[in-house]
């Protein structure tokens, strides 16, 4: 509006400027913050129903006392028994011990199949000496692959993308002879390659066989 | 809704919203939740776009910065998602159920009428009753925090009335894979 020439000018600017002292009302109302726990990220107040109580009421012991307090004071439990007989008040408490004991076992289960899973690294030959090499299994230790994929490419100024292998998994794949430099990048733990023993990575090579031509 | 929801098989795209559509969905979230413009506008700045994620079964959710705000339902209902709704938590009406019920609820069942009709349980009286097709905020007995988002499936009376099967349909609830993806 103010654009277009002297005259309308003036007038919008005073409207303009009252706007901001009339209304007040016109606020955003400010968001509540919510405390979440870190263990099971529920709110606090909902752990109880979560797989990991023990662990959570640790947590909040620590971070907040004073929620632990409003939580899970003697007070607290009698009043929220409520309405519901102790009867089935039991048989929850029961089926939640059980939940935990579970939960926990899965977790330790994951973790170790994370630990026994393996990273192939593989040199495949396209011409005679060119080859290229894929990089399969760094998801399961919670890496990005475009992330990585990037990187690769960026450390050795060559191409490197992210694909699907036959079997319709993700692997990267980065052209040039590179193999050793990832095995070394994941011992060295390079940007986003963390966490990764270096056990767990195999080197392998794929000859292209002459019956395929 | 989201009981099994992984980024990524089930989302098709991302795409920026064009500002037309914007506008029309900033108009159906102001009529639809009890929510001021200024709000809207500190919680989805005009400036920032709104990016549509596309998901299978005809699934949208719309992200701020990343940030999963909105989702629909083909042509239905915009929901707030429960981050949002415990920021804000008056943008819907409210039901409460039991303390029974929480559990079944933290593993994606519906809400059934007995739960909410009950002593611990709560529906807006007579004067405010809500028709069917309503997105509620479910909350739980004893709790301060929502636990859940909702679509009502029989209108409150009729819950009473009735008191019978589905009542509110769960959307998404707190611990179902929309709660734990914080980012898309």
């Amino acid at each position: 509006m103010a654009k277009k020439g002297k005259a309308p000018a003036p007038e919008p600017a005073p409207a303009q400027a009252a706007d901001p002292d009339a209304p007040p009302p016109p606020e955003p109302v400010a968001p509540l913050s919510v405390v979440y726990c870190a263990v099971c990220t529920y709110p606090p107040e909902y752990c109880e129903f979560g797989a990991s109580l023990t662990r959570c009421k640790e947590w909040l012991k620590e971070e907040h006392p004073d929620l632990f307090d409003k939580y899970y004071s003697e007070e607290a439990l009698q009043t929220k028994v409520g309405t519901l007989s102790l009867e089935a008040q039991t048989k929850l408490e029961k089926d939640m011990a059980k939940k935990e004991v579970k939960a926990e076992a899965k977790a330790e289960a994951a973790l170790k199949k994370k630990m026994a899973s393996q990273i192939i690294i593989k040199r495949i030959e396209r011409t005679k000496r060119k080859h290229i090499t894929s990089v399969f299994g760094l998801e399961a230790f919670g890496i990005d692959l475009k992330k990585a994929a990037k990187q690769f490419a960026s450390k050795f100024a060559t191409g490197a993308s992210v694909s699907k292998n036959p079997q319709g998994l993700e692997e990267i794949v980065v052209s040039g002879d590179v193999s050793d430099e990832i095995l070394e990048m994941i011992e060295n733990e390079v940007g986003v390659l963390k966490g990764i023993p270096a056990d767990n990575v195999e080197l392998v090579e794929e000859k292209k066989k002459k019956s395929a031509e | 809704m989201f009981k099994k929801f992984s980024p990524s098989t089930d989302i098709a795209g991302h795409t920026p919203v064009k500002t037309s559509v914007q506008r029309s969905i900033r108009a159906g979230v102001l009529s639809q939740w009890k929510i001021e413009p200024e709000t809207l506008e500190a919680i989805w700045p005009k400036k920032e776009g709104l990016v549509h994620v596309k998901c299978r079964e005809h699934i949208s959710i719309y992200t701020v910065h990343g940030e999963p705000l909105i989702f629909q339902h083909f042509d239905g209902p915009f929901y707030p998602t429960l981050r949002l709704l415990h920021k804000y938590p008056y943008i819907l009406p409210t039901v409460k159920v039991d303390r029974g019920a929480i559990r079944f609820l933290l593993a994606g069942a519906h809400m059934m009428c007995p739960g909410l009709t009950s002593a611990g349980g709560y529906l807006p009286p007579a004067d405010a009753a809500l028709p069917a097709g309503t997105p509620v905020a479910i909350h739980a007995e004893g709790k301060e925090h929502a636990v859940g988002v909702g679509i009502t499936k029989l209108s409150t009376e009729e819950m009473r009335s009735i008191n019978k099967g589905v009542g509110v349909e769960t959307a998404t609830y707190l611990g179902d894979d929309l709660w734990a993806l914080q980012t898309l």
